[in-house]
Parts: C-alpha cells; structure tokens; sequence
C-alpha cells in the first residue's frame, strides 16, 4: 500500500466572533499558507480537495458549496465535501490516494459558530423523533457524561479541573488559541456550576476559524522537498444514537478505531486529543492507555479553541507539527464527532 | 440623519411533505398520544425506552413491545440554571436520564425541580402529560419528583 505523509498544516486563529468576516475569508488565509510551505501555486497543483464543514452552523442547505470559491477551481478541479469535522475529508482523501485517483490532496475545514446559539443548533443533530424535538443541548448531555462518571468515582471534579489548568497553560504557548494563561485548580474550582455539575471553564468556547492540511504520496514529498510525517494508520467508528445505550464512562469506539489504526505498536510521543469537555479528555486518556511519558495536548486541546468542523483536522494538524520539527518521533491524534464523544476517528503519525 | 429605510420580509422556513415515523417509532408515538409509554425488546431482552427499530449490537430487527411505568429513577441528570430560548421551561429545571420501571434502558427527558438541592441521582419522578396529546415526544411534557 502506497505510503502517506502530511506535509503542510496551518490554522487561523480562533477567535468568538469573526464579525463580518465570511467563510471564505476565513478559509483564503490558511490555504495560502499551506500552498506557500510547499511551494505550490494554488488548488489547481494539488489532484484532490476534500472539505469539511457543517451546513447547520450557516442555516443554509447547501452552504459549504460557498466554501470552494475559495480554492478558485477554474479549470474546474476534483472536489469533494464532508458534511463533519474535516479530519474525515482527510481520511476521504487518504482513500482517493490509496485507490490511485490521487498522489495529493488539499484538506480543509471551517466553521463560524459565532452567529447561531452553537448547544443548540447542535441539538438537532440527535435523534429526530426523541431528542431533537426537546432541544436537549450538547452541554446538557455532555454534564450528564460527566455526572455519571462523578457518581460512578471515576473522575473528581479537581481532576477536571487540572484537565482545564494544563490545557490553559498549554496553550500560552500556542498563537492561535482563545483561552489560555495561568489559572490554578483552586481558582477554577471556586467558580460557580454552569450546567452542573460542569463549569463554564470545562466546556469549550466557540470559536470561529478555519484550517488545512495538505497530504501526499511519500514520493510526492520527497519531490516538492518538505518537511514530512507519515500517516501510518487511521481508523474510525461510531457508536449508537442512542445516548443510554452506550456506556458514557467510556469510549468503545475509540478503543476500536486506535487498535485498527495500529496505536499500540510502539511509543506515543504526544497525543492531542479532540474532547470538547474537560472529563472527556479523562476518558480518551484512559481509553488511549496514554501515560505521563505521553505530552497531552500540548496546543491546549479544545478547551483553548474550539472550531467546529476543523478542530479535528486541527489534532492531526498539530501532531505533525511537532514531528516535522523534529519534538516528537510518533504520535496520536483523535477528532470527535455527535454527542458525548459518539463518533471517533484515529490517527497515527510517525516521523520519516 | 434619520435612520435608513431597512427593508424586510417575514419568511418561514416550512417543509411540504409528511414523514411517516414507521411502524416502530410510530407505534411509541402513538401510545404517547394514549398516554402510554412503551418500550421494545432488545436481541439480549433488554427493554429499550423509546423504542430502537434495530438492535445497536446485532442489528436485528426488533419488534416485541413492552408497556413501561410512567414512574421511574434518575441515573443521571444535568442541572440548566439559566434555560435557553429553546428549552422546555423558563425556570432552571434539569435534563435527566430516567430509567422508567419496567425498562432497562434510561431516556432523556426533562425533570421539573424548584432547586437543584432538591434532585439527585436515584431520585424517583412521574411523567406528566401535556395537556394535549398529539403523538410528539413533548407529549410528555416533563417529569416530576415524586
């Protein structure tokens, strides 16, 4: 099977309120810096696009169609598009390349959540005749993931709270983030509940942005000379709908997904972990089997940024970059999709 | 100045096509409307409330109906202080799973409380029906501690 790499990544920042700035104009900015680590000119010297975005955020059918005016695809181009986090138009794309359709592909994710009332809109992604008539939002049922899992001993709320404090202190360091700064357990712990038992510090924010990802052949890579990670597994799996169906306090599916993608087979350097909620971090900690001598979230994870529909891309996105710089030697990244960690994808970096 | 003249229109989003729910989730409905609530047997024989079409594990079609009590226990619940536009009520109230008597998977509902002090987990509540039935989930408008 022809092998994989990741050779460019770039994100906006991640901002609450993009203000007039529209899709597209969050989308221009972090293509031209993908193409200009490369040395490409634009879409037309890639063989494949594949978006991700959702048309619920803009209130429109058929809204990331708007989307590919960004690419300027004349002479019309091979495109493609995922109604979900752009991290499965990258595994989209990885198909399109192993099938020999493609020796390149341009990825792409974007979402402006700023306008809507993002826990509800989100609502209606549930089940059409039981949930989403009730507008049960997606903080409520993450707040009752995170209770079953308080009632159960699994977690304490200081654990979620150091979850917040490492992901706020990590992302000092990362220029793109909304959220970040010294904050101590102790202060996060005195604030008030928000929908109990979670505190507005352990849900995400909502950001709006965009990022991408150009990935290739390894040939490819070695001919355009760049910098490059190899994508040495990638796997997906979804669980039921149906919420008391499944055990919350775990995630089966991303224990599947990380076996398929090969996780086990050596050493992970760093993981960055897709868990819009500080307790969900926990879960995929443990479901991962990741230790201390694993670097988690070292960007700040989504707690310091969360753009729907790119964070995803964004996990894989940051795994490389701290391969390409030569920090780490292999790692891990997991992007989330559905409620109360539902849907969950796998993939497995390794340095050239 | 006086302020520029801002055109507008009204525009309603509508869909001019009828959904059957099926014979599954049609029949839960329906007892709603009854004010009944049931449930379907899963491949291992757990009672699945609201009913599942097909099992999550095996994926075999399911069929076998169950009546369910209108009563039933939290395992869990989420506390909304300040509800949003779209939530059930104007007061702080939770979202709750509740596992009805009779069933052996919880479903998510709303749970009317004066206080979060007064809900735990364990807690007992009460369906209380609309006033009107129509066959919609909101048919049962809430529950209540008991």
């Amino acid at each position: 099977m022809k092998k994989i790499a990741i050779v460019a990544y770039n994100q906006s920042d991640c901002v609450s309120w993009a203000g007039a700035t529209n899709e597209v104009e969050l989308i221009m900015p972090v293509l031209r810096r993908v193409f200009d680590q490369v040395g490409l000119n634009n879409a037309q010297d890639v063989d494949f696009v594949c978006s991700g975005s959702c048309d619920y955020l803009q209130g429109a059918a058929f809204a990331f169609v708007a989307g590919v005016d960004a690419l300027g695809a004349v002479p019309p181009i091979k495109e493609s598009h995922v109604e979900m986090d752009a991290a499965w138009a990258l595994y989209e794309s990885i198909l399109k390349i192993r099938m020999g359709h493609a020796d390149s592909a341009l990825i792409y994710g974007f979402g402006k959540s700023s306008p809507g009332e993002l826990p509800i809109v989100l609502s209606q992604q549930l089940d059409p005749y039981y949930l989403a008539p009730q507008w049960v939002d997606s903080i409520s049922l993450a707040a009752m993931q995170a209770r079953l899992m308080l009632d159960q001993g699994l977690i304490t709320e200081r654990d979620m709270a150091d979850v917040v404090a490492r992901s706020r202190g990590n992302a000092k360091t990362n220029p793109h983030a909304q959220l970040s700064g010294d904050v101590s357990v102790e202060e996060l712990l005195a604030q008030e509940t928000y929908v109990s038992p979670l505190r507005k510090s352990d849900c995400p924010p909502v950001s709006d942005g965009a990022s991408a990802v150009i990935i290739c052949t390894v040939e490819k890579a070695r001919e355009w000379g760049v910098p490059y990670a190899i994508i040495s597994g990638i796997d997906h799996r979804i669980e039921s709908h149906n919420l008391a169906m499944r055990d919350l306090t775990d995630s089966v599916s991303t224990r599947k997904a990380a076996e398929a993608a090969g996780v086990g087979a050596g050493s992970i350097d760093v993981a960055e972990l897709y868990a819009p909620f500080s307790h969900q971090e926990i879960i995929l900690t443990r479901t991962l089997g990741l230790t201390d001598k694993t670097l988690v979230n070292p960007s700040g994870g989504v707690l310091a940024g969360n753009l729907m529909m790119a964070s995803g891309l964004s996990r894989i996105g940051e795994v490389f970059n701290r391969i390409a710089s030569g920090e780490a030697q292999r790692g891990v990244a997991h992007a989330t999709s559905g409620p109360c960690l539902q849907h969950n994808l796998v993939t497995v970096l390794e340095s050239a | 100045m006086p302020p520029p003249e801002v055109l507008s229109q009204a525009f309603e989003l509508g869909f001019t096509y009828t959904r059957s729910t099926g014979p599954v989730v049609g029949r839960f409905l329906t007892e709603l409307r009854d004010r009944k609530i049931v449930g379907i047997q899963g491949s291992d024989g757990r009672v699945i409330v609201p009913p599942m079409e097909y099992d999550p594990v095996t994926a075999e079609e399911l069929s076998e109906f169950v009546e369910v009590g209108q009563q039933g226990e939290i395992v869990s619940f989420a506390w909304v202080k300040e509800p949003r536009d779209a939530h059930p009520f104007d007061q702080p109230f939770a979202w709750a799973m509740i596992k009805l008597d009779g069933a052996d998977v919880a479903m998510i509902h709303c749970v009317s409380a004066a206080a979060e002090s007064d809900i735990t987990t364990g807690a007992r509540v009460q369906a209380v029906w609309a006033e009107q039935t129509v066959g919609f989930i909101t048919d049962i408008r809430c529950f209540e501690l008991v």
